[in-house]
């Protein structure tokens, strides 16, 4: 560089002040030096990504929300991955207490109408839910983020026979469907997982095609368009970055919404295995209708699990959603 | 001798007991990400009755802040830490939440920066006007009343007819007025205006100003103007106010502080805009090193101490005293007679004329879009030639089609048949996907706003190379090295490569952006408005960037913008486009000497100059057509204040030259172009567009 601009001079506080002809602009100034290397040189400067990063981590570690979402959700997956640490007891054991003890005697949250632990089928009974939710919500999330990101970006006939595609599905209620799927393929675990991420594909995809169309209108894309590129490259390098925290977002959001359905489909008795089986869904379906008998616990327990799980998500979702706005 | 221990303050005097609005050391920061940070450090100044005050500074200084704080407006994350707001006796700092419900409703108003975000969408006009009086406790019928005399008084031609509409059916300059009108409502003794016009055309800013100026003598309110465009203060204000990093550092009236400037501060702002015709070949543009301060960073005895070309040890170590100018005119200096010592960048010696020979022709170039089975000609029969290392400035109004034109010629719309944009003489394909490799590289562009240009996932470094491998098929390392060599250029440090946008300033995003315009070594690169974003000391660093490239590489400019003063620094021809046509093309200098087309004409006494008092401004009434349904004859009849009856609505001018390179589209001889026009009161009414 043969020439000093003043507008990247940054200013070192030992050179300036002693002679008062001295002035930027003299190649005695060190044009890189800068006394915050990561600040910008002219204009605003903007806060580095590290410190923002840092003090949103602050935010969210310190918002009561998220710590309670933390404990709930991680006591479940505990539960789900070493139940055996939380419960001696077997989720199909007939305990001493014998059939409809009441919470407290002799078995913690009472035994169900044939005698079994209400307690240790709870715990056992996160694993299939914490199977299930996930990796249904991960396959929704992939498909409809390809599918999102092609609409938005190609528009036209594209959008227009994929929109009408998606319309219909959203048009099934969800129990209908269920009903097909599993009447056709079987009760089985890929296909409770199929049909949850079906059921939630249209809803991801319209997010995200909303997404992509306010980013295909921004100008890194026709300039993308300028050099040339493939509607690939710029779909996949250019604009899928952009909108990962969307689906990050999207993700917990559905995730929440997955327990929630799969729960729903194992009440109403869609989901495959026995009626032994612990499961929250299907021992609130089995004991339910003890509750007019003054039973309550057997039913009322594992439902405030399904709920807890719910909660536990959607705090964490909203303590992120609000961390990263702040 | 002023030490520390005194505060400087003190020595100002405000009066809180009559001045229109008088704020007293006020102190505010906003809580962000948990940590307060100061925005506003003893902020003193009053707005006497009757009179306006008007704020400069770059963005993030505390313009918009102060002056919402002036009507106690604060977001939910601002809090006030010290200092009072006083106005006519009220203290502002002291009202219940009901006090100041009631003041702002009967005594103040204020006037946002996008008038489309101050109206309620699904509300009539006519509706929300009267709404504003019957919050004074007129009835229906009054207010109704009282709401078409509003709309007459903010010079609106058809005023029952705008009552019937909805805000989506008004141009932007139509809604200021109406926002305006209402916040005139309550006969404010404060006036607080947030950027009036930032988001307007020149045309229509002109027009804006005029009714503000117009009113402040009808109705004796006192204004408060925050303005980053240095001549709307100074063609609107009495006294003026410079700020930085939340202090004021200079005040004084706008003929003292403009002309005669005691802040090393305000002599910076001044400089970075060119102005009296200051052209490329005569001297780069002043820049302000380094950054304003960060909100909530711990501030050095002088807040400028940091960027000032003439700072001492003295102001690193005591506060500088309010130093008195004469006639309430002051500067927070150390040093206010030694300003004449702040050296003005160097004259240009190396001067290279533009070539003879066309790199780039546009001939004959046409686009029509094609809406709801309606034709929509936006380009018609455009004819440009891009000499080597000339640029050629465009402007017009928005909706002029200058944008078309620059995504026509790179390939994003598709040219009609018939025309052609050549290189070298060959023609190149319309599409880009369908374009060789040299054409693509030979035309390239820098947008306006960065934080759209420049996809901000990707490291700089990635945004270089992968535009380089593009552009000249260099990969890997070779990519890499290219990048290097284009980012110095630019004045972009290495560690700049592999950071991501967002961590970079405005002034050195555009550098980004510049730089991948210029990785392939293009012939024309297309600026379309690139510094219109950017605050003034940023925009002259631009600038002066963009010169030297062009000295260096001799690559052509298309350079669209509607600020007049910074294409007529850059600009060696200049081209006025109107609905898609191309009204006038000639030498920058012929352009501003005159004879002009009458649209020239109009633009050009639309401008607000920092150089003292505005000349006779030809009004532009109505708004530009839509090229969808373009007028007969000549395409300006319908606003041209020298229109001819009979001929100019029935036969298009053709193309004609006055001086050799200075042709118009117009039927008017030199002559009759040549003398003055009257302008009527009737003039400057807003009207509807058909």
């Amino acid at each position: 560089m043969d020439e000093v601009d003043p507008d990247q001079i940054a200013i070192d506080p030992g050179h300036i002040g002693h002679d008062p002809t001295e002035i930027p602009g003299t190649p005695e100034f060190d044009a890189v030096a800068h006394a915050h290397p990561e600040d910008g040189l002219d204009g605003a400067p903007a806060a580095t990504r590290g410190q923002v990063r840092k003090e949103q981590r602050m935010v969210l570690f310190k918002s009561p929300g998220f710590i309670i979402g933390v404990l709930i959700v991680g006591f479940w997956v505990l539960a789900a991955l070493f139940p055996s640490i939380l419960t001696g007891v077997g989720p199909a054991d007939f305990v001493e207490a014998g059939p409809r003890a009441k919470p407290g005697d002799g078995a913690w949250l009472g035994t169900d109408g044939v005698g079994r632990d209400v307690y240790s089928r709870i715990i056992y009974g996160a694993r299939p839910i914490l199977i299930v939710a996930p990796v249904a919500t991960a396959i929704a999330i992939v498909v409809g983020t390809m599918l999102g990101l092609v609409m938005g970006f190609y528009r036209g006939w594209v959008d227009e026979v994929l929109s009408r595609i998606i319309e219909a599905i959203l048009s099934i209620p969800v129990i209908l469907m269920a009903i097909l799927v599993v009447f056709t393929f079987g009760r089985s675990t890929p296909v409770i997982i199929f049909t949850i991420a079906v059921l939630f594909v249209p809803a991801i995809t319209r997010t995200i095609r909303s997404a992509a169309i306010a980013e295909a209108e921004l100008d890194y894309v026709t300039s993308a368009k300028m050099r040339g590129e493939s509607g690939l490259f710029i779909v996949s390098r250019e604009i899928l970055p952009n909108v990962t925290g969307l689906v990050v977002v999207e993700l917990t959001v559905r995730l929440g919404y997955a327990v929630f359905t799969y729960a729903t489909l194992a009440f109403l008795g869609f989901v495959p295995g026995n009626l032994t089986d612990a499961d929250w869904g299907i021992d609130v379906s089995g004991n339910y209708e003890q509750i007019v008998r003054d039973v309550w616990w057997p039913s009322i327990f594992p439902a405030l699990a399904i709920a807890s799980l719910v909660i536990g998500v959607n705090l964490i979702t909203d303590s992120i959603d609000k961390a990263l706005k702040s | 001798m002023t030490t520390i221990d005194h505060n400087p303050d003190d020595d100002l005097v405000v009066h809180p007991d009559t001045a229109a609005l008088a704020i007293e050391d006020l102190r505010l920061s906003y809580v962000v990400r948990g940590t307060p940070r100061a925005v506003l450090r003893g902020v003193t100044f009053e707005v006497r009755p009757g009179e306006a005050y008007g704020l400069v500074g770059e963005s993030g200084c505390g313009k918009s802040t102060t002056a919402y704080a002036a009507l106690r407006y604060l977001p939910s994350n601002g809090q006030i830490d010290g200092g009072r707001v006083t106005s006519s006796g009220q203290e502002l700092t002291a009202m219940s939440a009901r006090e100041l419900r009631r003041f702002r409703a009967e005594q103040a108003s204020m006037v946002f920066q996008d008038p489309v975000q101050a109206v309620n969408p699904v509300l009539k006009i006519g509706k929300q006007v009267a709404e504003s009086f019957e919050v004074m406790g007129q009835s229906k019928d009054e207010a109704r009343k009282s709401a078409l005399e509003a709309l007459r008084r903010v010079r609106i031609a058809s005023p029952e007819s705008v009552m019937d509409r909805y805000p989506y059916q008004l141009s932007g300059g139509m809604l200021q007025r109406v926002v305006i009108a209402m916040g005139l409502a309550c006969d404010p003794k404060l006036l607080v205006l947030d950027e009036p016009t930032t988001g307007l055309d020149a045309t229509v800013e002109a027009e804006v100003l005029d009714l503000v100026r117009d009113l402040r003598s009808e109705l004796n309110s006192a204004i408060l103007l925050i303005a980053h465009n240095l001549g709307v203060i100074r063609t609107m204000c009495d006294r003026v106010g410079v700020m930085y990093a939340g202090r004021i550092v200079e005040e004084g009236t706008v003929e003292d502080v403009f002309d005669n400037p005691s802040h090393p501060y305000t002599v910076g702002l001044l400089n970075s805009i060119p102005r009296q015709g200051l052209r490329k070949t005569d001297r780069e543009l002043f820049t302000i090193p380094g950054n304003l301060p960060q909100i909530g960073e711990n501030l050095p005895t002088c807040v400028y101490v940091d960027r000032c070309p003439i700072a001492t040890d003295t102001c690193r170590t005591e506060v500088p005293p309010i130093v008195d100018r004469g006639d309430g005119h002051w500067t927070r200096c150390h040093f206010p007679d030694r300003i004449d010592d702040i050296p003005e960048p160097e004259h240009i010696t190396d001067v290279v004329a533009a070539g003879d020979e066309e790199v780039i022709g546009v001939h004959g170039v046409s686009k029509t879009f094609r809406q709801r089975g309606q034709e929509v000609p936006a380009l018609v029969s455009v004819d440009l030639g891009f000499a080597e290392g000339e640029t050629l400035g465009l402007v017009g109004e928005s909706g002029s089609g200058k944008s078309t034109l620059a995504k026509t010629m790179l390939g994003v719309h598709e040219a009609d048949e018939g025309g052609a944009i050549t290189l070298r003489g060959r023609p190149m394909a319309g599409k880009a996907t369908k374009r060789v490799e040299e054409s693509i590289r030979s035309i390239q562009m820098v947008f306006q706003n960065p934080d759209s240009a420049l996809n901000r996932s990707w490291t700089v470094r990635r945004i270089l190379t992968r535009s380089i491998t593009r552009l000249t098929g260099l990969k890997g390392e070779e990519a890499d090295q290219r990048a290097m060599e284009v980012a110095e250029a630019m004045r972009l440090s290495p560690r700049h490569l592999d950071m991501r946008p967002r961590q970079l300033s405005g002034g050195l995003k555009q550098r980004v952006a510049i730089a991948r315009a210029f990785a392939g070594d293009p012939n024309v690169v297309v600026c379309d408005e690139p510094t219109s974003a950017l605050d003034v000391s940023v925009q002259a660093a631009i600038l002066n960037l963009l010169a030297t490239l062009q000295r260096n590489e001799r690559t052509s400019y298309l350079f669209i913008s509607h600020d007049i003063s910074v294409v007529r620094y850059l600009a060696d021809r200049i081209a006025v486009m109107y609905v898609g046509r191309i009204m006038e093309l000639g030498p920058t200098d012929k352009i501003f000497e005159g004879p002009n087309h009458p649209y020239t004409e109009a633009l050009l006494s639309a401008v607000p100059s920092v150089d003292g008092a505005a000349e006779n401004r030809i009004p532009l009434t109505g708004e530009i057509p839509s090229p969808a349904n373009p007028p007969s004859g000549c395409v300006f009849h319908t606003r041209c204040h020298r229109v001819i009856e009979g001929l100019c609505e029935v036969t298009e001018p053709e193309m004609r030259e006055l001086s050799p390179g200075h042709s118009i589209k117009c039927h008017l001889t030199v002559e009759q172009l040549s003398t003055p026009v009257e302008i009527t009161p009737s003039d400057t009414l807003a009207d509807l567009a058909d």
